[in-house]
């Protein structure tokens, strides 16, 4: 079974992540902020990163500067899902290394796109 | 039931009376548009006074609307190797027609400007026309502009970033994009020998929606519409009665070349 982090501060956010991505097939682990994402990469890297952006302490840029440098850190999928929506924080994105994007609000068609566009379903 | 029939008539529309949530979900907004106080109020008005016009309007808002880029990405991988090679190849130089009809709020015709702009086959140059019954929707198609939630059905990001630009909220496809797509308002039922011929036709939108008569004359239309060797694209479920259909069942079909050379 494919696994998916979603780090997210919003408690609402992941639960709803969860129940999209768990449809999906994946198994979901959950991390509130970027120290605990790293961690858990650490200890098993996912298949696929759902990457909210702005996190109290460590943003999603940084989550994902990091990950790739870390051993194993390029295979992940990384897709963002912020609420930043200028072209030029996705070019920013895409720049680090991240695999799509999504704009919030989302819905279950647009993960599940967006996973299959960045080669993650 | 009254809009049923006039969809089936004007159109070839199969309307199930059933769904009623797709009736208010398509004509609420045409009714509040034509200053109606309702859905009840509008279709009694049509009834009342037979206005051509607002006929028109409800089996135009009652038509398939096209909802996603690149949608089947396996087909457009098939058209934009294959079968444009192919026509490259047999057309030797010429401009390659193309046509997407029923083509809803542009999304398809623009994923295919896009694929164009990304890797047309070197020396082809093409003309790629798009066409659909409503003339509202053939109006916002050509403006090139779509909602976030929009743009990201069927959109890579890489492709955003690329071809469009940011307007207040939504998001403006690049002009020399749009500007590659011709648009007109064509009736499928119609007659359609005034276009002359197609080398690529795509028409994935609209059949399944079709009474088994009109879909039958549209698909005879649109066969006769095609140049020898020429190429009909439909939706993934839809048949092409007398056209060889491509391996992989991502609904690309073949009209039989007269002449065709067999590589031995």
């Amino acid at each position: 079974m494919k696994t998916c982090l979603v780090v997210d501060d919003s408690r609402v956010i992941r639960k709803v992540a969860r129940r999209i991505l768990e449809d999906l097939g994946f198994a979901v682990a959950e991390a509130a902020d970027g120290a605990e994402a790293l961690a858990w990469c650490a200890t098993a890297m996912p298949d696929a990163i759902l990457l909210d952006w702005n996190m109290p302490g460590m943003s999603g840029l940084e989550v994902l500067r990091r990950l790739r440098l870390e051993p194993g850190g390029d295979a992940p999928k990384v897709i963002f899902c912020t609420i930043e929506n200028e072209l030029d924080r996705i070019r920013e994105a895409l720049a680090y290394g991240a695999d799509e994007y999504i704009m919030k609000p989302f819905d279950g068609d647009i993960v599940a796109g967006k996973l299959a566009m960045a080669g993650a379903l | 039931m009254l809009v049923a029939a006039l969809c089936a008539d004007r159109a070839g529309l199969r309307v199930d009376s059933d769904k009623d949530y797709l009736l208010e979900n398509r004509l609420g907004p045409v009714a509040r548009r034509e200053g109606f106080g309702g859905l009840g109020e509008m279709l009694q008005a049509l009834r009342d006074r037979g206005d051509e016009r607002l006929a028109w309007s409800v089996v135009e808002a009652m038509s398939p609307a096209e909802t996603a880029f690149f949608r089947d990405p396996k087909t457009f991988g098939v058209v934009a190797g294959q079968v444009l090679e192919d026509l490259a190849q047999r057309r030797n130089g010429q401009t390659l027609r193309v046509w997407v009809a029923a083509c809803g709020a542009g999304q398809e015709v623009h994923s295919l400007a896009m694929l164009l702009d990304e890797h047309a086959p070197a020396g082809v140059s093409v003309d790629l026309c798009a066409s659909d019954l409503s003339e509202r929707r053939l109006e916002k198609a050509r403006s090139g502009v779509y909602s976030q939630f929009e743009v990201q059905r069927g959109l890579a990001a890489q492709r955003l970033v690329r071809h469009f630009d940011k307007q207040d909220e939504n998001f403006i496809l690049a002009q020399r994009i749009r500007q590659a797509v011709r648009w007109r308002r064509v009736n499928l039922l119609e007659d359609l020998t005034p276009f002359g011929q197609f080398d690529l036709i795509f028409c994935r939108n609209v059949l399944g929606g079709l009474l088994d008569a009109a879909r039958t004359q549209v698909l005879g239309n649109l066969t006769g519409a095609l140049a020898d060797g020429g190429y009909l694209v439909v939706g993934l479920g839809d048949a092409a009665p007398g056209l060889t259909a491509l391996p992989g069942e991502v609904g690309v079909h073949q009209a039989e070349p007269g002449r065709r050379a067999v590589a031995a």
